[in-house]
């Protein structure tokens, strides 16, 4: 073609004399800039109030400040302590400067109560010494020692020492089911505390089994409401739009009238004498009843995506397939598939992400197999035994899990190319 | 655009060819076929249509008239809701679009948008099962044909070529697997003038030098004219008139073809008789003139039909065979030719086109002129609405 022989590339130079690209790169800063002022409000209120907690969130996850600050002295000096012996005696003068320091000040009681955690029973053993300590003198380790037998319980040593790091991977290893043996190894706790990562899975798999249905399901009815006339579509959407304007609660209670033991289908069915009273089906209470009720919930994330794409496709494309000889299927799967994956793969991220950190609906119907992880989450943040730094430790895991498969996503098919709607 | 200019014997008839190929299977025929898509009005009526082996044939009606359907039909993308298509002497409502075997350029060339030009164009061979050395020599024949077999397309999405880059690809592609049957909706529509007076020819090119049957579809009466063997008029799903172009635009059958095919002068009246074949019309401001009688019969209303370019002003008496008054209303100048529009019998919108030759008078308006014609130039057809 006739742009081939072009002169070599030669830099173009503005009216003013300035090299073309800088003088276009200056007309666009004033219009950058202005659209940059037009975001700023949001990107400011989006820093305060989503990424400034996100961070805190994350930080005290692994944040453990108690025994540095409460008992900084005996931290310092349990640095040098190899954990084999008894402490020397440096180590409990140290404790005894910083308990009188925490007697003073009121903050010998939060230190007990931190190491009372980690080896029940020591907050009385702590509080009693600290009492008597002020009238007490040097050389201190007999006579703590003495007080209490468990001041020579190296285990309790090396906890001490364990947990006077700010920075602590405890509640990680809590998180994935394992903790800190008396030894300081890392080992798996017992068999009647693994709950997390059994869930961690669990909550993985049925995201990919709801997500899974809703493919099935809303890839026909998006197609159906892709290739009927306007009016009826409308119609049709609008009834697969209805789940949105009705509250989850009542839909999800909704499911339970339908689904419990007592409820419609069972009645029905024993009615119809397909099952008999005793056989009466568990459909609720369980995960069947958690897939159900989140299907059903999470189905128009995936055909809004869906039906957006469909319409936008010709039904020419699959007659020009079948004109050119291609059986009805083939072209469906050649011509036409290929041409909704945008919208199936926006359907099936938002839906994915949606489910994975699902929490109402396994709450009210998914009893004790069929909830989620951001269910014990919740636990963890609520009651008299929250485990605060725990939660903020099983969100961190589900926050970055969510951002790996994001980015895995991103690199398999593409968000640029994604159509949400 | 269609100034045929000279005036010249009228040709041989060649309106009813069709008894010419009987002796030769025709590629498609439509026996008694209907269409109904709701069942209460019939968007296709009682079609009879036979199109020859290699013949281009041109389906040309305004909007809505049934055309597309029609296509489709031999497509297989709409069932006939009554009657039989054949196609090369095998009915064909049962088989499937996929088992026809023919090829089909769309109107907005439906090219897939994901596939590359030479996967597009490679598809209908793969479906075949053609190998994969045949199928690039084919692709690239294909491309060859419609002058884009070099240049780098081949690695193209559709979405990086040209409205008419694209629009030669989606012929290749409707050619590529060789079928014998071409059908084309409207494939032009979406080009500029210039362009697609260009593609009209190449199209025509192609299809003689393939030998393939072409049933075409457009709303253009100069891209029919340009392209066609034989069109058919199409208007309210019935076929007005099947005739080749020159017969068409020169013996129109009844007054929609006359008016939809090129220019024409209408002047309404009642015909008084009939006299081996030529008749006596009576206009509407009391003059008599004379005319052939082909759609309507003494005593009934007709419209008289003749072409801007066969009216004589101040003609000689050798010429034309009688005259009429008219008066010059406006004279425009369009370098080949001049355009005056006069009022005659009532009509305002009277136009005769007189070749720019030297010394050709200029008339002004508001003079009084006479204007006449032959009388086989001027034909009396229905009164239509
Ligand atoms: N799929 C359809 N459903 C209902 N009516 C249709 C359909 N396709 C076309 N029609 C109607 O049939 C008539 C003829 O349409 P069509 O064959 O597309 O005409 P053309 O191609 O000549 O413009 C029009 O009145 C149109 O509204
Ligand atoms: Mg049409």
């Amino acid at each position: 073609m006739a742009s081939r022989e072009r002169a070599p590339k030669q830099e173009l130079l503005a009216a003013d004399g300035t090299p073309l690209k800088a003088a276009l790169r200056r007309s666009q800063t004033v219009e950058r800039r202005r659209a940059f002022m037009l975001v700023a409000p949001l990107l400011f209120f989006l820093l305060i109030v989503f990424v400034v907690p996100i961070i805190a969130m994350m930080w005290r996850s692994v944040y453990n400040p108690e025994i540095r600050n409460y008992l900084p002295q005996t931290a310092a000096a349990l640095q040098d302590w190899e954990g084999q012996d008894v402490p020397p005696e440096p180590v409990f003068q140290a404790m005894a400067a910083d308990m009188i320091v925490g007697v003073e000040n009121r903050t010998i009681g939060r230190a007990a109560a931190r190491i009372n955690r980690e080896i029940p029973g020591a907050r009385s053993t702590v509080m009693r010494t600290a009492r008597q300590v002020d009238e007490w003198s040097a050389p201190y380790r007999e006579k703590f020692i003495e007080a209490d037998e468990d001041w020579t319980n190296i285990e309790f040593w090396r906890i001490l020492k364990r947990e006077s790091r700010v920075v602590t991977p405890t509640y990680y290893l809590l998180a994935v089911d394992y903790e800190y043996s008396s030894e300081g190894e890392i080992v798996p706790r017992s068999e009647v505390y693994q709950v997390y990562k059994q869930l961690f899975w669990r909550t993985a798999w049925m995201s990919v089994f709801i997500t899974a249905l809703c493919v099935m399901l809303a890839y026909p009815i998006s197609y159906m409401l892709a290739t009927q006339p306007t009016r009826i579509a409308n119609l049709l959407l609008i009834l697969v739009l209805l789940p949105f304007w009705t509250s989850l609660l009542v839909r999800t209670s909704a499911w339970i009238v339908l689904l419990q033991q007592q409820g419609v289908i069972n009645e029905l069915l024993v009615a119809l004498n397909i099952i008999d009273e005793t056989g009466r089906l568990r459909m609720i209470y369980n995960r069947t009843g958690t897939i159900v009720a989140m299907t059903h919930i999470l189905l128009p994330f995936m055909v809004l995506p869906l039906y957006s794409v469909m319409k936008t496709i010709p039904p020419s494309y699959l007659r020009a397939a079948k004109s050119l000889g291609a059986h009805p299927f083939r072209a469906w799967w050649r011509v036409y598939f290929p041409l909704t994956i945008p919208g199936l793969a926006a359907g099936c991220i938002l839906v994915f992400i949606l489910a994975i950190g699902y929490y109402i609906t396994p709450a009210l119907v998914g009893g004790d197999s069929g909830i989620f992880i951001s269910n014990l989450i919740a636990q963890n943040m609520q009651g008299s035994s929250a485990q605060l730094k725990l939660a903020a430790a099983l969100a961190t895991i589900l926050l970055v899990a969510v951002l790996f498969i994001y980015w895995l996503f991103n690199r398999l098919v593409g968000v640029d190319k994604l159509k949400f709607g | 655009m269609n100034d045929t200019s000279e005036p010249h014997v009228a040709p041989e008839p060649l309106a009813k060819t069709d008894g010419t190929q009987d002796e030769q299977q025709p590629m498609v025929l439509f026996e008694e076929v209907q269409k109904s898509y709701d069942g209460e009005s019939l968007v296709v009526k009682n079609l009879n249509l036979s199109v020859a082996k290699g013949e281009f044939l041109t389906m040309l009606g305004p909007s809505g008239s049934g055309k597309t359907t029609c296509l489709m039909m031999v497509a297989g993308f709409e069932a006939a809701t009554h009657g039989e298509i054949y196609l090369d002497g095998r009915p064909i409502n049962s088989v499937p679009p996929h088992k026809r075997g023919i090829g089909m350029v769309f109107q907005n060339y439906a090219l897939f948008p994901h596939m590359t030009i030479a996967e597009n164009l490679a598809f209908p061979l793969q479906v075949r099962g053609v190998n994969k050395a045949d199928a690039e020599k084919k692709v690239q024949r294909a491309l060859d044909m419609v002058q884009m077999g070099e240049g780098g397309f081949h690695g193209r999405r559709p979405a990086q070529l040209s409205g008419g880059q694209q629009q030669r690809v989606a012929l290749a592609r409707a050619l590529v697997f060789e079928p014998e049957l071409v059908l084309m909706d409207e494939p032009l529509g979406a080009l500029d003038k210039q362009l697609r007076e260009h593609m009209q020819l190449e199209i025509k090119h192609i299809h003689e030098s393939l030998g393939v049957t072409v049933i075409y579809v457009t709303h253009d009466q100069g891209e029919a004219l340009t392209m066609s063997d034989r069109i058919a008029v199409f208007n309210d799903g019935v076929i007005q008139q099947l005739a080749p172009p020159e017969v068409l635009y020169e013996k129109p059958e009844n007054a929609f073809v006359a008016q939809f095919i090129g220019e024409n002068n209408t002047l309404h009246g009642k015909m008084r008789s009939v006299n081996d074949g030529i008749a006596r019309v009576e206009l509407t401001d009391g003059e008599h003139v004379q005319a052939l009688a082909i759609n309507a019969g003494p005593g009934e209303r007709t419209q008289l039909s003749i072409r801007p370019e066969r009216v004589e002003i101040d003609p000689d008496e050798s010429v034309t065979d009688h005259t009429v008054t008219g008066r010059v209303e406006e004279v425009i100048y369009l370098g080949d030719h001049i355009r005056t529009r006069m009022t005659v019998a009532g009509n305002s919108d009277f136009v005769v086109k007189t070749r720019n030759r030297l010394g050709a008078r200029r008339f002004k308006p508001g003079e009084k002129v006479r204007v006449g014609w032959a009388t086989e130039d001027c034909r009396a057809l229905d009164h239509s609405a």
